[in-house]
């Protein structure tokens, strides 16, 4: 698995701020939001990586970078060996193929005044070369049922659908391209309970039938841990801690992953008591002016001076066995097994 | 301030020997132009002082709507309520003229909602907010008002509350709107506090802190709580009692522990399996097949019969099933609940 080739995405000091500026004739930069401040991840073919963090942490630009949505302030982003910030024209068209994305809202995300068929068949338009304009119908008919929808149902309108079913759409249309690699921006947040299973189990056959390598982004870190083999943690746009999905769930080593674990509630009722439970005082700090040092220092327990001075890097450390950005990480049990 | 309490008190049929709250047989309806919605079709329970309710249930089962009647606040029409009582200290509320019903809210009940944002008005100022509530309801003057509303923020442990007092709510964060919208929930010491989905929005380090306010404040205050939520985890953490419902019904009513342990109705054990678990790594999740009936046409019989994997002819025949006794305390809307609960 760790062969370099396996490699299918990987970033290196990716990093995208948003410039604020004062002014109306002249505007001035005076500042910026870092939303996504260096950030380093490794995706192998056929791996799920789970991105987790709170809202305001730079998951969804992260998405929205790999798929070129954004571009990047710095920093690389290569698939199969090519940085694909430094692609233009014919080239970038073509590499874009191999990443996808579904996205969040279901409701939103489907253009309500397209059929389905029209919404699945529309990358063909913009990349003729995959399917021939005489075998598009059969090749929208084919992906709907691969989704689990009924073929016959292509002159629909999205507001026809549930939203699990819609959320099926979203999925098709990200595989039309035959992709590589789909970006999914919390796929499921938006569904209810009993479908979000559903949807979660089509994604999963749909990895192994075709092989693909999955970002999934989600802030709900339950069914993270279902679908990942590998979790990276963010917190105001850096990665602070990453590893396997047991290593993060059972061994977090650092102290922003282990608030973040014991603050979710875990659905059994004898449980009750049995979890260190940290409560965090106070909010994340602004990503225009994150804290010096380490980020999470302001809201740490375990926090002293060399955390303001410092910024710990994403590295293995003594105590821990995969990487962690803090200075005193070591394992701590957030969890217990009952 | 013990003046319009005393009022209270005088509700004819007040019996403070009665259940704090209890809701009886109520049925809700929407008369829309694409047909009657029938949006709760028979939903009961009781709440004692000091309990905590939650009512689970995914979208479109009424659980909202539930909250809305209990308040008085459903928007009417097309809102009606059909059928049922709701019963505080054994007076019902929904044969009180609007006028007593409107002391009874906030002083007695009071509620929490979603989304804080969209709960607050934009255009005043918190402290404003907060005050609005003591002057109306105890006709305090602006000053004391004022005061008692710095120590309401300082109580939901807001920091700097005097400073505070004078933000917009877009000035707060979301977890501290919520807070705010604690404060003037429970600013009146009403005796029943219903929270519709009151971490739904926040991230969850923000909801265990919320969370934790809640149940310290409850405890303070032995207030009977309603959690209404579509979260299971948080539902195992906090809550004494569960009431499912499905399509407009409780289907299943029983303690936290027996729940979690042996659901007795097809609908609770299916959506207690399609949450994933540690032990479900690498398999297929449970699930539901299918979709929860639209409202307006509601399956003959047990709501739940097309998606059942118990279901049988005389699931798919009215009458509906009724509410049977599985235990003490403990009820299910299921033909099969022998079958279900595995005895």
């Amino acid at each position: 698995m760790s062969d370099r080739n396996d490699v299918v995405l990987e970033t290196k000091g990716l990093v995208k701020h948003f410039p604020i500026s004062q002014g109306i004739l002249f505007k001035t930069k005076v500042g910026a939001v870092r939303a996504v401040d260096g950030v380093d991840i490794q995706l192998r073919r056929g791996e799920t990586l789970g991105v987790v963090g709170e809202s305001g942490c730079g998951k969804s630009t992260l998405a929205k970078l790999l798929v070129g949505l954004e571009t990047p302030t710095a920093g690389s982003i290569t698939v199969r060996g090519q940085d694909m910030t430094r692609l233009k024209g014919g080239a970038m068209r073509r590499a874009r193929r191999n990443i996808q994305m579904v996205l969040q809202d279901p409701y939103t995300s489907l253009n309500p005044r397209m059929t389905v068929g029209d919404i699945i068949g529309e990358p063909f338009e913009i990349h003729p070369e995959v399917t021939p304009r005489k075998g598009r119908t059969k090749a929208v008919q084919d992906l709907l049922d691969t989704v689990g929808l009924n073929p016959e149902h292509v002159n629909r309108y999205p507001h026809q659908f549930s939203g699990g079913q819609r959320q099926r759409i979203g999925i098709a249309r990200a595989l039309a391209l035959k992709p590589e690699i789909i970006v999914c921006d919390e796929p499921v947040s938006a569904l209810d309970v009993s479908i979000q299973a559903q949807v979660i189990n089509l994604l999963e056959a749909l990895q192994r039938e075709f092989g693909l390598s999955y970002i999934f982004i989600a802030h709900d870190l339950s069914v993270v841990r279902h679908i990942a083999d590998r979790v990276a943690v963010m917190y105001l746009g850096r990665v602070v801690e990453t590893g396997g999905d047991e290593q993060i769930y059972e061994n977090p080593t650092h102290p922003y992953t282990q608030a973040l674990l014991s603050a979710v509630p875990v659905p059994d009722p004898r449980l009750r008591g049995h979890r260190d439970q940290i409560v965090l005082e106070g909010d994340v700090p602004s990503p225009a002016n994150p804290p010096s040092g380490c980020r999470f220092r302001t809201r740490c327990w375990k926090a002293q001076d060399i955390c303001a001075q410092q910024d710990p890097v994403l590295s293995i450390r003594e105590r821990s066995d995969h990487p962690s950005a803090c200075h005193f990480a070591e394992p701590r049990d957030v969890v217990h097994a009952l | 301030m013990t003046d319009i309490k005393a009022k209270i008190d005088v509700l004819p049929g007040l019996d403070p020997r009665a259940p704090l709250l209890e809701v009886n047989d109520l049925h809700v309806e929407f008369r829309t132009q694409y047909g009657i919605s029938r949006a709760v079709n028979g939903a009961n329970f009781t709440l004692s002082p000091g309990e905590t309710l939650a009512i689970l249930g995914e979208s479109g089962c009424g659980k909202s709507v539930t909250a809305q009647a209990i308040m008085g606040i459903l928007d009417s029409p097309p809102g009606f309520i059909t059928k049922g009582e709701v019963k505080y200290r054994g007076v019902d509320l929904l044969k009180l003229p609007e006028k007593e019903r409107r002391k009874v809210r906030a002083n007695q009940i009071a509620m929490i909602f979603q989304d804080a944002l969209s709960a607050l008005n934009p255009v005043f100022t918190v402290g404003y907010q907060l005050a609005e509530l003591f002057r109306v309801h105890r006709g305090m003057s602006r000053g004391d008002a004022k005061k008692r509303s710095i120590e309401l923020l300082d109580q939901v442990k807001i920091p700097a509350a005097r400073a505070r007092i004078g933000d917009y709510p877009h000035q707060f964060s979301g977890g501290m709107r919520q807070r705010v919208m604690i404060a003037m929930a429970l600013a009146l010491d009403p005796e029943v506090l219903i929270a519709d989905e009151p971490t739904t929005a926040l991230d969850v380090t923000v909801q265990a802190q919320i969370m934790g306010l809640l149940a310290e404040l409850q405890q303070q205050r032995n207030m009977g709580l309603i959690l209404i939520t579509h979260d299971m985890g948080v539902v195992a953490d906090v809550a004494d009692r569960i009431s499912v419902m499905y399509a407009g019904k409780v289907v299943e009513e029983a303690g936290v522990y027996d729940i979690y342990a042996r659901p007795a109705h097809p609908y609770a054990k299916a959506l207690l399996e399609s949450i994933p678990r540690l032990d479900m790594k690498g398999q297929q999740l449970n699930v539901i097949k299918g979709l929860p009936p639209a409202l307006t046409a509601i399956p003959q019989g047990c709501a739940f019969n097309p998606r059942c994997a118990y279901a049988q002819d005389v699931c798919r025949q009215d009458p509906a099933p009724p509410s049977y006794i599985v235990a003490p305390g403990r009820t299910s809307r299921c033909h099969f609940w022998r079958d279900v609960v595995g005895e």
